[in-house]
């Protein structure tokens, strides 16, 4: 798993790609809690190119999801596709966050 | 092998390796590989809180479907009986817990669960065709 991150405007971009699984999910989750240490409280998650998610992966969305939540945060996914967007919404994901096919749409989302 | 996740790698390795060769379509592969995380997680996270242990995975498969079947020699565990969790909860709400069972229950096409001696035994069968979350990416 990969993440790369970046600014536009308000929104943090996180850019995360390959496998969210077991191995992996602590350190989105420890990367974004930095971040929402560092005051990032948009966060738009691109997971175009993220081709597989456990839930351990769900579990580290969850528990950002909620630290947001307590500060008035905003978390929202574009792009997700293929077994990652079948796991979302197996497990309802996909009623509990903003989903976007793609970034653009999920930016002007934000204003 | 030792039931640790940082052997998970190595064990979906053996378990999609096996998969693979039914030629199944991607996304079911995808899901095969997702089960068989969750319920090593499961075993790696839950088995022995008092320390290491083993777990044994193998697998078989044919025209009539595969098998996988995953061992350990933990606490008693039946993860047919965690309960599913709450899809109409908000964020705040919603439980982090009790999501690997249910994908396990969702996505595996037949589940047992039992305790032969000292061992949990699980039995996971996957049966050829497809499911209806195979294809569930169309929109």
């Amino acid at each position: 798993m990969e993440i790369q991150v970046r600014k536009e405007g308000s929104a943090t971009i996180v850019a995360v790609s390959g496998k969210m699984d077991a191995v992996t999910a602590p350190d989105y989750e420890q990367r974004l809690r930095e971040l929402l240490d560092q005051g990032a409280k948009t966060f738009v998650n691109d997971f175009s190119n993220l081709v597989y998610i456990s839930s351990a992966g769900l579990r580290s969305i969850l528990a950002t999801a909620k630290a947001l939540k307590s500060q008035d945060g905003a978390l929202l996914f574009a792009g997700i596709k293929g077994p990652v967007k079948d796991v979302f919404e197996i497990s309802g994901f996909g009623s509990l966050f903003q989903l976007h096919d793609t970034l653009d749409s999920a930016l002007k989302s934000i204003g | 092998m030792e039931a640790r996740i940082e052997n998970l790698p190595a064990i979906l390795r053996f378990a999609v390796d096996c998969a693979d060769r039914l030629s199944w379509a991607k996304n079911r592969l995808a899901n095969i590989e997702l089960v068989i995380e969750e319920a090593v997680v499961n075993v790696c996270k839950y088995a022995y809180p008092e320390g290491d242990g083993a777990i044994e995975v193998s697998c078989h498969g044919d025209q009539n479907g595969l098998r996988i079947r995953i061992t350990d020699t933990g606490q008693p565990f039946d993860l047919l009986s965690v309960a599913d969790p709450d899809m109409n909860a908000d964020v705040e709400e919603r439980q982090i817990g009790g999501l690997g069972c249910f994908l396990i229950r969702t996505l595996a096409d037949d589940v047992t669960c039992r305790r032969e001696g000292n061992q949990n035994v699980l039995e996971l069968t996957f049966l050829p065709g497809k499911k209806k979350a195979d294809h569930a990416d169309g929109g």
